[in-house]
């Protein structure tokens, strides 16, 4: 029998392969050389109809241990925000949902509008005067910026990487950075922030200084003493910055940056183990005909209405090819969507007060939790602590105590393995924060 | 205002219904002392987001949405693009808690459902390609190329061999050239021949110790299988090249013919295509790619592997190119794409076949009115071309898709393959019941008799779509690319 996701009955077949004048579906494969041809059936797991299908898979999934199912502390780069109802109503809108990117905007004033909204409210989150459509998430977008930084910046192939940012955006930017002809640089930091002479030092002949704020250790860095650094220098400055924190937070567009990235995940996505979210990538103006993928803009119809349209496209590789600024296709728009869906929902004021929350149980976590606060900086949304024990045991022990108390530095940075980084958003309360702190103390002692 | 009668309602921009001081979102406010931020690091003026309540906002989005075309709202022959239905039970399953709120820095053993499913679904992905080694890693189907690349880099590099150019065809999408540029090769166009097929004895000329390898979608962007896909494989083989199989067009071949058994080396996905995750009017994808042995060292970091019973992310891959996204992939894609073959199961071959099927019974009910360049049967798509109309009535393929809209019907892929001048490239997928087929074949057709007796309809199309044509040119050289506040002040307040 036919998976029902098929439409066409034995007779529609029939009357088909007539019209075609052929005798079989076979005889339509006839191109295909028999030396390359499957004469086996595919060896894949039996078919399972949808009630089946869904028990099957809600199996798997309850053998996953979510963020509602344990107190969880967990950030490091993806953080366990509220996500609001509206941003259902996006997602679960068929014609957002199926459409395709918007090459025929006469059939898409709808999505188009809605990209042009969330491209303004990156910029206005990022003192930007232009952001893409979306990039794939916060660590391609870095990478997509590196590219920019190379031809917006001639005779300077260096890459200038903060040791604070994010390790998975540094991977990713050095994954990348050979086939740029690009050579990567990190500083280390000092005490858990980035020193702005060390960034002089090495921007004196570099493309750009890549740092995070706050940085992936949860400090505040004196982000404004970074970008000016690296632009006295002669380099671009370019900020990773969380979206959820710039209700509080300066842009980066007032403190010299050209262009500021991150990933969008925190406002409006889903943990969803990694995936799909969104990265956002906006510049200032100077950059607009060098940026990475799809770009909406305004303009009017043959009446003069107001209409959207993907534009600038000479940038891009269905045009220009070889020449493309990027080989970016598919973005990540319907989660782009989630996002402006929910920062609308928050408001400037929203916006605010979830940057506070997040930062006064942060404060708040720093003084009741038992343990040393690992660097003196000011903390935003997390903070690591000192353990006596490795932090990888205290996760363990903590954990058959129902709290996930947070990520185990020493799975990325060296001599950190006695590094505890607790993550704390809007959504976690007082009484959480008492709990994980009496869990630490057990499991510590 | 909206006009009484008018069909489509005014869609003001979120900016134009804000109002100060109105708001849907009321955070938690924890009863904690606020610590101060040092000068500088404190924002100085708010964000200008939207200020709206819930009504207005949920108003706005469906408003948007009215706007929007999607598959769910009709026929969407895009070539290229594989715009077939998207089941809506994997939007459930996706949801699932166990899913949706499963951080990626969970330890192993507490996501070994989830992990479990990313090794089946490679399992899965790696039988249809007929290659033994998957990555779930890339992002979409660019991400796949350019990761292919960098381990075409990695091989050669492990080999010693120093080898600089990437050959792509002249009907290529234009990932592969842009993607041969970001990963640092350089570019080697190789014609098609006069049934659609590469050009051998063009290629034999471009093929030596330079090559690193070749990027084909096959069936190509013409919509036809390469039939002399064992030789080019061959070609480059001996060369001691690699091939690159762009999964573009996967839709046509899944259970009648794998990448792996044409020869091709490294192949990717597209799940967003092939295994019906949604579009999502841009994204998300998914970009798998599967391998031969030979190059699964350098596959990203880090993968899924199995261990007696038990699943983890194995980061320890000292060969490896390294990380290309974050995590191990777009995770929530994957519960869509596993969902999507387990409810095909071993009889997934008919997917590709009902696929090939629809755009045969097309082909033959519109080559007579439209112009065919390469008179074949096709798989999945096919491409007309029409230069006919235009030299006959002075309209365009753009008339065309415009006029399509006015039947209710999204245009197909327009003006690529580049090769054919004129072109409609079109896919209709193996979701599409007949009568939709013949809606279609029945707008085709009537748009061209149209262009003969009132090209103005084609001219002036569409009619009925909440805008007319768009001066793209003014959009180009203004680039407005965000609202403009300033401009518009009586709208966001006195201040």
């Amino acid at each position: 029998m036919s998976c029902g996701y098929l439409s066409l009955t034995d007779a529609d077949r029939e009357e088909m392969l007539a019209a075609i004048g052929v005798s079989s579906v076979d005889e339509l494969f006839e191109q295909v050389p028999p030396g390359v041809r499957l004469d086996r059936a595919l060896d894949l797991p039996p078919a399972l109809g949808e009630a089946d299908l869904v028990r099957h898979v809600e199996e798997l999934a309850s053998r996953n241990v979510h963020t509602g199912a344990e107190l969880s502390f967990l950030g490091a780069g993806i953080y366990d925000h509220y996500v609001p109802s509206v941003a259902d109503v996006v997602l679960s809108r068929g014609e957002f949902l199926t459409a395709y990117t918007p090459y025929q905007p006469e059939m898409s004033q709808g999505v188009l509008q809605a990209i042009f909204e969330y491209q303004t409210v990156i910029c206005e989150l990022t003192g930007m005067d232009v952001a893409n459509a979306s990039g794939y998430d916060g660590c391609t977008v870095a990478a997509d910026a590196c590219f920019v930084v190379k031809h917006a910046v001639p005779g300077r192939s260096k890459i200038v990487l903060a040791e604070t940012l994010s390790p998975q955006v540094r991977q990713v930017v050095k994954t990348y950075a050979p086939g740029f002809g690009l050579e990567v640089v990190e500083v280390p930091h000092d005490g858990g922030t980035t020193d702005p002479e060390r960034i002089a030092e090495a921007a004196a002949d570099a493309a750009a200084v890549l740092f995070q704020q706050p940085n992936f250790l949860g400090c505040l860095e004196p982000a404004p003493e970074l970008a000016h650094a690296a632009a006295d220098a002669g380099a671009l400055a370019i900020a990773h910055v969380d979206p959820m924190t710039l209700g509080v937070l300066e842009a980066p567009g007032e403190y010299g940056c050209s262009i500021a990235l991150g990933e969008g995940q925190a406002a409006g996505n889903w943990p969803s183990y990694g995936g799909p979210h969104y990265g956002f990538l906006a510049a200032k103006s100077d950059f607009v005909r060098r940026m990475p993928g799809r770009i909406v803009g305004e303009t009017v119809d043959l009446d003069g209405r107001r209409a959207f349209v993907l534009t600038l496209q000479t940038r891009e590789q269905h045009i220009r090819r070889e020449k493309a600024t990027s080989n970016i296709t598919t973005n990540q728009t319907l989660l782009a969507l989630a996002g402006l869906a929910t920062l609308s929902w928050l408001g400037p004021d929203g916006l605010r007060e979830v940057g506070e929350a997040c930062l006064a149980l942060t404060h708040y976590a720093r003084e009741q939790v038992a343990l040393e606060p690992a660097f003196e900086a000011l903390s935003f949304k997390e903070v690591a602590f000192r353990t006596p024990i490795p932090a990888r045991e205290v996760v363990r022990r903590a954990r058959e105590r129902g709290v996930h108390p947070g990520y185990a530095l020493g799975r990325d940075y060296e001599g950190m393995d006695d590094v505890l980084l607790v993550a704390l958003t809007e959504k976690r309360t007082v009484e959480d924060v008492d709990r994980l702190a009496e869990v630490l103390a057990e499991v510590c002692s | 205002m909206t006009a009484p009668g008018s069909a489509w309602p005014d869609a003001p921009l979120l900016f134009e219904r804000s109002r100060p001081g109105r708001r849907a979102g009321r955070p938690p406010r924890p009863d904690l002392p606020l610590p101060d931020l040092p000068d500088g690091l404190r924002r100085a003026r708010p964000p200008r987001l939207p200020e709206l309540s819930e009504p207005e906002l949920v108003r706005h989005f469906t408003t948007l949405a009215d706007r929007t075309f999607g598959v769910d709202t009709g026929f969407y022959p895009l070539g290229s693009c594989t715009m077939k239905h998207n089941p809506r039970v994997h939007e459930r399953l996706a949801g699932l808690p166990g899913f949706r709120d499963l951080h990626p820095h969970q330890e192993d053993e507490a996501a070994q459902g989830a992990l479990e499913l990313m090794f089946r679904l490679q399992e899965m992905l790696a039988e249809v390609a007929g290659l033994p080694a998957v990555t779930l890693q890339p992002a979409a189907g660019s991400q796949g190329e350019l990761t292919g690349l960098m381990l075409m880099r990695a091989y050669f590099a492990d080999r010693g061999e120093e080898r600089d150019t990437i050959i792509t065809p002249d009907t290529a999408h234009g990932t592969n050239p842009a993607s041969v540029t970001m990963a640092g090769y350089k570019l080697e166009k190789v014609a098609t021949d006069a049934r659609g097929n590469l050009d051998l004895d063009d290629l034999r000329g471009k093929v030596n110790e330079r090559t690193a390898g070749l990027m084909l979608t096959n069936p190509s962007t013409l919509g036809l299988f390469d039939e002399g896909i064992e030789e080019v494989a061959r070609i480059f083989h001996e060369a001691g090249a690699l091939l690159y199989y762009d999964g573009a067009n996967l839709n046509a071949v899944v259970g009648i013919s794998r990448p792996g058994d044409m020869g091709f080396d490294i192949v990717h996905y597209n799940l967003h295509k092939t295994f019906s995750q949604p579009h999502g009017g841009g994204g998300p994808g998914g970009g798998p790619v599967a391998v031969r042995e030979t190059i699964e060292p350098f596959l990203p970091s880090p993968t899924v592997v199995r261990e007696g019973v038990a699943y983890r992310l194995d980061h320890d891959r000292p060969k490896s190119i390294g990380r290309v996204r974050g995590f191990a992939g777009p995770f929530g894609v994957f519960v869509r794409s596993y969902a999507f073959m387990r409810a095909y199961g071993p009889e997934l071959k008919e997917m590709s076949e009902v696929a090939v099927l629809n755009a045969n019974y097309l082909l033959a009910r519109l080559k007579d009115v439209y112009d065919l360049p390469y008179d074949r049967l096709c798989t999945h798509e096919f491409v007309l071309s029409a230069r006919n109309l235009k030299r006959g009535h002075g309209v365009t393929a753009l008339d065309v898709a415009k006029r399509l809209m006015d039947y209710g019907i999204h245009p197909p892929t327009i003006y690529f393959p580049l090769v054919v001048p004129e072109a409609l490239m079109i896919e209709p997928t193996e979701t599409e019941p007949k009568e939709r087929l013949d809606d279609f074949v029945d707008a085709m057709r009537a748009i061209a008799e149209e262009a003969a007796t009132s090209p103005e309809l084609l001219l002036e199309a569409p009619h009925g779509r909440p805008v007319r044509r768009l001066d793209e040119v003014r959009a180009a050289k203004q680039a407005v690319v965000r609202y403009l506040f300033e401009e518009h002040p009586a709208l966001v307040g006195a201040d």
